[in-house]
C-alpha cells in the first residue's frame, strides 16, 4: 500500500515524475537506444515512445537524475540507429522516405506485426529528437554530432509524399497495400505532425494542408463548455507536450477567440463533467476520479460487480462523451492535464491514489484501472506492467508545469517556429 | 419483380399478398381509352408519381398515370414500409432479451418466428396499399395505364402500343438497386431490397455488403432475429455522409448487438462450396473468408431511365445520376419535368413527394417554385436512429460559414434516462454569433420524430433564441432540443433527476 496523501504537491509531483522517468532506464535496449512500447515480455519498440524518451532524458539531466554525458550517449545511440536504419520500405525494413514503422523488433529494430509506416508516430519521434538537439547545444564532439544526426533525420522526411496527392496527410502506409485509407478527420493529436511537416526545409507540405485539416474540426458547446471536440484526453495533450500553445492562435482559434492551450483546459473540464454524470454508472467515476483516453483496459468478458456481462475494449482510445467507455480510467491522463488545470489534476491524482493505490506500482502509473471490475482481495482491475507513452507524457507535462523546460526549448526551435507560422499561427511568443 | 437467383427468396402468396397485389396491380384491369391529349401524363406510380397525379387531378387537369410494375413503388412494396415493419419486430426482440435493463424479467423462451414477422409485414403492407389502389386513383380522376411506357416524341408516349399525347409530362420512374460488380456474386445469388422481403426463412448466416442506410437497417434487424450477421463496408465508418460521432455510435451499437463489423473492407470474390457462399474479404493487407447462407447488397441505387426512350423526347439523362433537371425540375424538354429518385440525389420518399408537388405546380401553373429552397431531413432507422437536416459542419465551413454546435448528450435528458434510451445526442449547428440554425444531427431511439422540430425551425426561420422560449412537454426526449436552445441563451439546463437524487442522497 502506497501512502502518498501526505507529501506536498511539489514532492508528490517529483516522486511521480521520477518514477515515470525510470521506465525509460528499464525499457531501453542499450545497443540501439530503442525503448520498448511497454514493460511486458517480448514487447516491441514503439517509435513514439523513443520520442518521449529523448525528451525525458533532457528533463532527467536538468533534475540531476541522469548525467549529461549519459543522456547524450543514450540519445546518440537511438538517433544513430535511425540514421543507419534500413530505409528501403521493404516489409522487414525500419522505415521509408524518412518515416518509420510504428513497431520495431526490440533487438534488431526491424518492422514487426506488419505495422504501418506511421506519420504521427514518426512526428512524435522527431519532436523528441528536436528536443534533444535544442538542449544538447554544447560545442563538444558528441553534442555536435547529435545535432547533425537530428538534422539529417528531420530533413530526409518526405512529408509531401505522405500527402499522397491529397489535401491532408495520410495516417499510414504499408508495403503490402500502400497508403491506408482510415478516416483521420477532426481534431486530434496531429498538430505537431502538421507543424513539423510545414516547417520542413526540404519537403514541406503542399497547398493549404493545415487549413484543409482544420476544416474537419467540430467546435461544440458540451456540458456548458465551448471547445474543439476530441473524445480521448491524449488528443488534447500530446502536441501540447512539446508546443506551448498559450497565446498563439491559428485562423480557427482566432475565429473562436480561443487557443489550443485554453481548449485543452476546457476539454479537461469536460472530462471531469462526464465522470460526474457517469451515464453508464461505472464504479468510481466522480469529480475526483476521471480521465478517459487511449489506454489498456480489461478485454475479456469478465462479470462486473453486479454480475452483468459487459463489453470490454482492451487497449482502446476511450473518450467522452460518446465512448467507448467500459469503466476504465487512466490515472496518468488526468495528471497529464496538469499544465491546463493544475488544481483539479492534483486533486484527482491524490484522490485516485488514495482510493485505488493499486493503480500505482512504486509510484509509476499503470496504463489503466477499472474499479467496476474490482475483486475483494486485489481491488480494482489494473493493467499489468507499464506503457512508455503514459510515462513519457507524465514526465513532460509535469516538467512543463514545473519549469516549462520542454516548451521553452521548442519555442526556440526554428523548424517549429517556421511550421507554426506556415500553419497560420500568430501572436504571443511567436 | 426481378428475382435475383436467390434460392431462399420466393414471393409468398397469402391473403395479404393477394390484397396488396389487387390494390397495386389490379388483375383484369383494362387500361382506359386515352384522351385525345392530356394536360399531364405521369410516368411512374411510386410516391412521386402518385403525388403528382393526385395533385394534378385536384387542380382539375386531365391526368394519366402509367405504371409498369406495382403502384406505390419501392417505398410501399420493397422499401420504407416493409423495412419499418420488420424493424419494429426486431426492436421488440432486442428489448425482450434486454428486459432486465428495464426491471422486467427476460421471457423464458425467446423464439423468433420469422414467418410470423414476415406475415405481419405483409399485412401492414397490404393495409397501406389501400390508400393508393388502382381503383381509388381512378376514382380520383386519374386515368391509370398499367404497362411499359416509352416516349415516341417530344409530346407523346406509348404504353404497350397505346399512344398518349400530352401538354406536359412528369417522369417519376424511381430507382433500383445498384449491384456491386463482385466476381461470383451473381452466380452465387444475392438479395437486394427488391427480394429480401420475400424471404420465408431466416438465413442462418448473413453477409451484408454496404454500410449505407439500407444495409445498416437490415443488418441490425436480421441480427436481432438471430441471423449471424456480418456487415462489410469499404469505408472507415458506416453512413459516410453522416457526422463521425453518429456513425461511431452506430458502429458501437452494432457491436453490442453482436454484428460482426468489418470496416475498411471490400468483398472481393464470391464462390459456392458445399451449399454455402464463401466470400473473400480484403482489408488493406489482411485477407479472410466468411461462409454465409445469404448475401444482401445495399450499395446504392441507380435511376430507372434506360427503357423510356428519353432521347427521342429530347430529355438529357445520365445512367448514374439520372434525368438532368434545373432548379424548377424541368428537363431539357420544356414540356417534360422529372421528380423523385429518377432525378434527385436524395432518394427519399419525402423528397419524392415534395419534388412532385413542385414539378406539378411548375408544369400546370405559372408558378416557378424551386427545388433548392427545400429543407430536407432524413433518417436512418437503425437503433439508435440517425437523423439529419440542413448543413453539416463541413459543408458550412466549405462555404466559409463559421459554425458553433450545441450538443446535448441523450444521457442528460431525463426522459431518455427513464426510458433507458441514453445512447445518442442532439447537435444543433448555428452560425457563429447568431442563433440561426444551419443544420442538426440527432442520434436517438426516436431521432426521426425529433428532427421534425428542427426542420420546422429552419423552414420557418425560427432561431435557437425562440426555441428556448418554447415550452416543451416534460418529460420528453425532445426536451434535448430545448436544452440545446437553453445552452445558447446561457440558461442553466434543468438538473437531471439523477443529479437531484444524488444531492438528496448526499444530504
Amino acid at each position: 500500500m502506497v501512502e502518498i496523501s501526505e507529501p506536498t504537491n511539489e514532492a508528490l509531483l517529483d516522486g511521480l515524475q521520477r518514477a515515470a522517468f525510470g521506465y525509460f532506464l528499464e525499457a531501453v535496449n542499450p545497443a540501439t537506444g530503442l525503448i520498448a512500447d511497454n514493460s511486458r515480455a517480448n514487447a516491441p519498440v514503439s517509435i513514439a515512445v523513443v520520442g518521449f524518451a529523448l525528451s525525458s532524458y533532457v528533463v532527467a539531466v536538468e533534475r540531476g537524475w541522469l548525467a549529461r554525458a549519459d543522456a547524450v550517449e543514450r540519445s546518440f545511440a537511438a538517433l544513430r540507429f535511425f540514421r543507419d536504419s534500413d530505409q528501403s520500405g521493404g516489409p522487414a525494413a525500419t522505415g521509408y522516405k524518412g518515416f518509420y514503422y510504428h513497431f520495431l523488433d526490440a533487438r534488431t529494430g526491424l518492422r514487426v506485426w506488419r505495422s504501418e509506416l506511421s506519420m504521427i508516430d514518426t512526428a512524435l519521434l522527431i519532436a523528441g529528437a528536436l528536443t534533444a538537439s535544442m538542449y544538447f547545444t554544447a560545442n563538444t564532439p558528441d553534442e555536435i554530432k547529435l545535432r547533425e544526426i537530428v538534422d539529417i533525420l528531420f530533413r530526409r522526411i518526405d512529408w509531401r509524399w505522405a500527402q499522397d496527392g491529397g489535401a491532408t496527410l495520410r495516417q499510414g502506409w504499408k508495403p503490402e497495400c500502400g497508403f491506408l485509407h482510415y478516416g483521420w478527420e477532426g481534431y486530434n493529436e496531429a498538430i505537431v505532425l502538421y507543424v513539423l511537416a510545414l516547417g520542413s526545409p526540404t519537403y514541406p507540405l503542399e497547398g493549404d494542408c493545415f487549413h484543409a485539416w482544420t476544416a474537419t474540426y467540430q467546435w461544440e458547446n458540451l456540458y456548458g463548455y465551448d471547445f474543439l471536440y476530441g473524445g480521448p484526453l491524449f488528443v488534447h495533450q500530446f502536441s501540447h507536450a512539446w508546443i506551448d500553445f498559450r497565446g498563439i492562435r491559428d485562423r480557427f482559434m482566432r475565429e473562436k477567440r480561443c487557443d489550443y492551450f485554453e481548449n485543452s483546459r476546457r476539454a479537461t473540464l469536460v472530462q471531469r463533467e462526464y465522470a460526474q454524470r457517469n451515464p453508464n454508472e461505472f464504479a468510481g467515476y466522480d469529480e475526483h476520479c476521471w480521465g478517459l483516453t487511449a489506454c489498456d483496459g480489461p478485454s475479456d468478458e469478465l462479470p462486473d460487480v453486479t454480475g452483468e456481462p459487459r463489453r470490454l475494449f482492451g487497449y482502446a482510445a476511450r473518450g467522452v462523451p460518446y465512448g467507448p467507455d467500459d469503466g476504465t480510467i487512466a490515472g496518468w491522463a488526468s495528471l497529464a492535464s496538469l499544465p491546463f488545470t493544475p488544481d483539479i489534476a492534483v486533486d484527482a491524482a491524490r484522490n485516485m491514489h488514495r482510493r485505488y493505490p493499486e493503480m500505482l506500482s512504486e509510484l509509476r502509473y499503470a496504463s489503466g484501472f477499472n474499479p467496476s471490475l474490482a475483486s475483494a482481495d486485489r481491488g480494482a482491475w489494473v493493467s499489468p506492467g507499464n506503457f512508455g507513452l503514459d510515462q513519457g507524457i507524465v514526465v513532460m507535462m509535469i516538467e512543463n508545469h514545473r519549469t516549462e523546460l520542454i516548451w521553452r526549448l521548442m519555442r526556440a526551435c526554428p523548424y517549429i517556429r517556421a511550421g507554426l507560422r506556415h500553419a497560420g499561427f500568430r501572436g504571443g511568443w511567436l | 419483380m426481378k428475382q435475383r437467383n436467390s434460392p431462399s427468396a420466393a414471393l409468398p402468396q397469402d391473403a395479404y399478398g393477394q390484397e396488396r397485389m389487387e390494390n397495386v396491380r389490379l388483375s383484369g384491369w383494362c387500361n382506359p381509352k386515352p384522351a385525345a391529349r392530356y394536360n399531364l401524363v405521369v410516368v411512374g406510380g411510386g410516391p412521386a408519381g402518385l403525388v403528382a397525379a393526385r395533385a394534378a387531378a385536384s387542380m382539375g387537369a386531365k391526368v394519366a398515370l402509367v405504371e409498369r410494375a406495382l403502384l406505390g413503388g419501392v417505398c410501399l412494396n420493397v422499401g420504407c414500409i416493409p423495412s419499418k415493419a420488420i424493424i419494429r419486430t426486431s426492436r421488440l426482440y432486442a428489448e425482450m432479451r434486454n428486459a432486465e435493463r428495464y426491471g422486467a424479467q427476460v421471457p423464458g423462451d425467446i423464439r423468433v418466428d420469422f414467418a410470423a414477422v414476415m406475415q405481419r409485414m405483409r399485412r401492414i403492407r397490404a393495409r397501406v396499399s389501400r390508400v393508393d389502389s388502382v381503383q381509388r386513383l381512378s376514382a380520383a380522376g386519374v386515368d391509370v395505364f398499367l404497362g411499359e411506357a416509352h416516349f415516341t416524341g417530344t409530346d407523346a408516349l406509348s404504353v404497350d402500343g397505346t399512344k398518349l399525347r400530352f401538354r406536359k409530362a412528369v417522369v417519376a420512374t424511381g430507382a433500383r438497386p445498384d449491384t456491386p460488380s463482385i466476381p461470383g456474386l451473381v452466380e452465387a445469388g444475392y438479395l437486394t431490397n427488391e427480394n429480401v422481403f420475400d424471404l420465408t426463412e431466416l438465413p442462418r448466416r448473413l453477409l451484408v455488403i454496404g454500410g449505407g442506410p439500407l444495409g445498416c437497417e437490415l443488418a441490425q434487424a436480421f441480427c436481432r432475429f438471430g441471423a449471424r450477421t456480418t456487415i462489410v463496408q469499404d469505408l472507415p465508418l458506416f453512413l459516410p455522409k453522416e457526422e463521425r460521432d453518429a456513425a461511431q455510435l452506430l458502429s458501437d451499437g452494432f457491436a453490442r448487438d453482436g454484428i460482426e463489423v468489418r470496416l475498411n473492407t471490400e468483398a472481393a470474390r464470391v464462390r459456392m462450396e458445399g451449399g454455402q457462399k464463401l466470400v473473400d474479404l480484403i482489408s488493406a493487407d489482411y485477407q479472410s473468408t466468411v461462409a454465409v447462407d445469404a448475401i444482401l447488397t445495399g450499395t446504392g441505387r441507380l435511376p430507372n431511365v434506360e427503357r423510356l426512350n428519353l432521347k427521342v423526347a429530347g430529355v438529357d439523362c445520365d445512367a448514374a445520376t439520372g434525368i438532368r433537371i434545373d432548379d424548377f425540375l424541368q428537363t431539357s424538354n420544356p414540356r417534360i419535368y422529372a421528380a423523385g429518385d429518377a432525378c434527385l440525389e436524395h432518394k427519399f420518399t419525402h423528397t419524392a413527394d415534395a419534388s412532385a408537388r413542385i414539378a406539378v405546380h411548375n408544369a400546370l401553373s405559372l408558378g416557378r417554385r424551386r427545388l433548392s429552397v427545400l429543407t430536407v431531413p432524413w433518417c436512418t432507422y437503425t437503433d439508435p436512429e440517425i437523423a439529419h437536416v440542413g448543413l453539416y459542419v463541413r459543408e458550412a465551413r466549405d462555404q466559409d460559414i463559421p459554425v458553433r454546435t450545441f450538443t446535448v448528450p441523450m444521457h442528460d435528458v431525463d426522459r431518455a434516462i427513464a426510458d433507458g434510451e441514453e445512447v445518442g445526442f442532439v447537435k444543433i449547428h448555428v452560425k457563429e454569433r447568431t442563433d440561426r440554425i444551419l443544420g442538426a444531427t440527432i442520434v436517438a431511439r426516436h431521432a426521426g420524430e425529433m428532427i421534425n422540430e428542427i426542420t420546422l425551425a429552419i423552414v420557418a426561420r425560427i432561431g435557437l433564441r425562440t426555441l428556448a422560449r418554447v415550452i416543451h412537454a416534460y418529460p420528453t426526449q425532445a426536451d434535448a432540443i430545448k436544452k440545446a436552445a437553453d445552452a445558447y441563451v446561457g440558461l442553466p439546463a434543468r438538473p437531471t433527476i439523477r443529479s437531484l437524487l444524488r444531492r438528496w442522497a448526499a444530504w
